[in-house]
């Protein structure tokens, strides 16, 4: 006796189960979207820059004429502005996690908090643009200085590392804080010296990601009034400086052919320095992180 | 030999005069450090509004509101904000097409179809394309996806809707694939068994169960994604043009919000007059829009959220 009539099932299923098939690869074929674009992206720009992108172009200024100019200034640039923005966003992002994850008391007040800085994440940057322009460049007259757009560009990122340290903090098991309590340990004992180190490697991941946005950032510099051409390196946070999107942004404006493999041979050294960062913070996220 | 037992070391440690001072004063300089978020907010309200008022004094809200023409560079300037919505929103409609539905596929495929191996390899490269600077994929717009169209569709000038809504919708797609993707993993796996168990296939199964219990994480993630839209600058300063106009032409130049506050930034915006102080009411305007969206995502997430 047969329980199972095989044509019905396919007459009924076929369709059906076709159907599955197609969807499938329709989803597939979405997934695939963002890799084709990806490699687009990339083969494009190798194709229009690699052959600009030699030793001169590496280490002149940037210039009106395409064949002498450079990108010095701008790598430069982008260095002293990372210097003053990972400092100021790690002390206050940190600050921020560990506040609302160990001292603060479960009120509206600390709700509050944490809903602010969620709207802050989802603030435009050009917005924080006219924030650092309002504030820092002209009230503080910081001028279009490093330290104007620095504390700027902080402020912007802040959101992103506050909730990834969040995130690192309450992975640790309570276990682990129970027994350093459990050890006469004090409050802030306990914190610098289990806690923290148990997710440093986490914080140290999101610290990345969210430098690596904030080296590629433009819309928050142009608003500041970054210049585009300038001859000299920073000597100080006070002084002006240039950025490398800034500088690829002024190119990609620019009429003339000759400048648009600039812009691609900026792009590559951007998505260079992108690549690394980012390889860094998989080689943290895999190496150090510790499972309990 | 001193005797030492361990109440005693622990009282040491808990009466050592410094010890003390150090557990009163770190919550302090915490929470001095956490109260920079919420200057932050109050710097941003304070900087658009105070300004904005000034631009009110100059010109009337009611035009600003209701006047369809912006020309802000002209010696007799009219301000009428819908010309520079209505760039914004051509350009969230494009982009939205082409990200809900690239965004949700690929995230039914990572949640549902996809083996560990292959999610494993696809994952990181969405978090390279969601990577990738604004002013890069403003680059590739005019560079690659413009020129593109045009052949295409040879009536499309350079500067046009098309190109740069396409790819802040690629930029955004990320965001969607990931936050639905999350939202779908968190339906529990009995559901999805249950369903597969009375004889649905797969696919009638992610329409039927899975989409409508992840609904609340979905819908959040395309609010989201739009607001990402709205506020996106560098594409449309690049790709987009410079020519505000209340039309729904896709195929010529446009300005968004986002781009007259770039345009006027980057050459010198005298300061004290109105064109200096429109930036502030275009800034509050997006600000508001933004803040709408995002207001809603999160109220979406928590009233439709379904418990397990």
């Amino acid at each position: 006796m047969q329980l199972v009539d095989k044509d019905q099932v396919s007459k009924s299923l076929g369709g059906r189960l076709f159907f599955n098939k197609f969807m499938k690869v329709l989803f597939l074929l979405c997934t695939m979207v963002g890799l084709v674009v990806l490699v687009t992206l990339i083969v494009d720009t190798v194709l229009d820059g690699w052959d600009h992108l030699t030793w001169d172009f590496l280490t002149s200024f940037s210039s009106s004429r395409p064949e002498s100019a450079g990108i010095y200034g701008a790598i430069i640039g982008s260095i002293w502005l990372m210097a003053v923005t990972a400092p100021v966003a790690i002390i206050l992002s940190v600050g921020t996690a560990l506040y609302l994850e160990e001292y603060a008391p479960k009120n509206k007040i600390t709700n509050f908090i944490t809903v602010n800085i969620s709207n802050l994440a989802g603030v435009p940057s050009v917005v924080f643009g006219l924030l650092g322009l309002t504030i820092f460049v002209r009230q503080l007259s910081l001028g279009n200085s490093v330290m104007a757009a620095g504390l700027t560009l902080a402020l912007m990122i802040m959101p992103v590392i506050v909730v990834a340290s969040q995130e690192a903090i309450r992975a640790v098991p309570g276990s682990v804080r129970e027994a350093s309590t459990g050890m006469g340990a004090t409050k802030w004992q306990t914190v610098s010296r289990i806690i923290l180190p148990a997710a440093i490697p986490g914080i140290i991941t999101g610290i990345i990601l969210a430098l690596s946005r904030a080296i590629g950032e433009t819309a928050p510099l142009v608003v500041i009034g970054v210049p585009v051409s300038l001859l000299v390196t920073p000597n100080s946070v006070f002084d002006t400086f240039q950025a490398l999107p800034m500088q690829i942004y002024n190119w990609v404006k620019m009429p003339q052919e000759e400048f648009q493999y600039l812009t691609a041979a900026g792009i590559i050294i951007l998505l260079l320095i992108l690549f690394l960062m980012n390889s860094v913070a998989i080689f943290i996220r895999n190496k150090y992180s510790k499972r309990f | 030999m001193s005797e030492y037992n361990i109440r005693e070391m622990i009282q040491n440690n808990k009466n050592n005069k410094s010890t003390k001072f150090v557990e009163k004063a770190v919550p302090t300089i915490l929470f001095i450090i956490t109260s920079v978020s919420i200057l932050t907010t109050i710097g941003i309200l304070y900087t658009l509004l105070s300004e904005t008022f000034i631009f009110f004094t100059r010109v009337p809200f009611i035009e600003f509101i209701t006047a369809t023409e912006w020309n802000a560079f002209s010696a007799d300037p009219t301000f009428g904000i819908i010309a520079l919505v209505m760039g914004t929103l051509k350009i969230v409609l494009i982009s939205t097409i082409v990200a809900v539905p690239v965004g949700l596929g690929a995230a039914v495929y990572l949640s549902e179809y996809a083996s560990d191996r292959v999610r494993r390899i696809i994952k990181p490269i969405l978090e390279i394309l969601a990577g990738i600077p604004t002013v890069v994929y403003g680059t590739f717009a005019i560079t690659f996806v413009t020129p593109l169209i045009r052949e295409m569709f040879p009536g499309v000038s350079l500067y046009n809707a098309i190109s740069p809504g396409v790819v802040v919708g690629i930029m955004i797609v990320p965001m969607i694939a990931s936050l639905s993707e999350d939202a779908m993993s968190s339906v529990p796996r009995s559901t999805r068994e249950g369903s597969l168990g009375l004889g649905a296939t797969r696919f009638e199964t992610v329409l039927k169960v899975v989409l409508p219990a992840a609904a609340s994480g979905i819908i959040a993630s395309f609010v989201l994604g739009i607001s990402r839209a709205i506020g996106e600058t560098m594409i449309v300063s690049i790709a987009a043009g410079s020519t505000p106009g209340a039309d729904f032409d896709l195929s010529t130049s446009l300005q968004t919000m986002t781009g007259f506050i770039v345009q006027v930034t980057s050459g010198d915006a005298a300061f004290g007059t109105d064109l200096y102080y429109s930036l502030y009411a275009v800034g509050m305007t997006l600000f508001i829009f933004t803040l709408v969206m995002n207001l809603a995502a999160q109220w979406i997430t928590r009233r439709f959220k379904e418990e397990y």
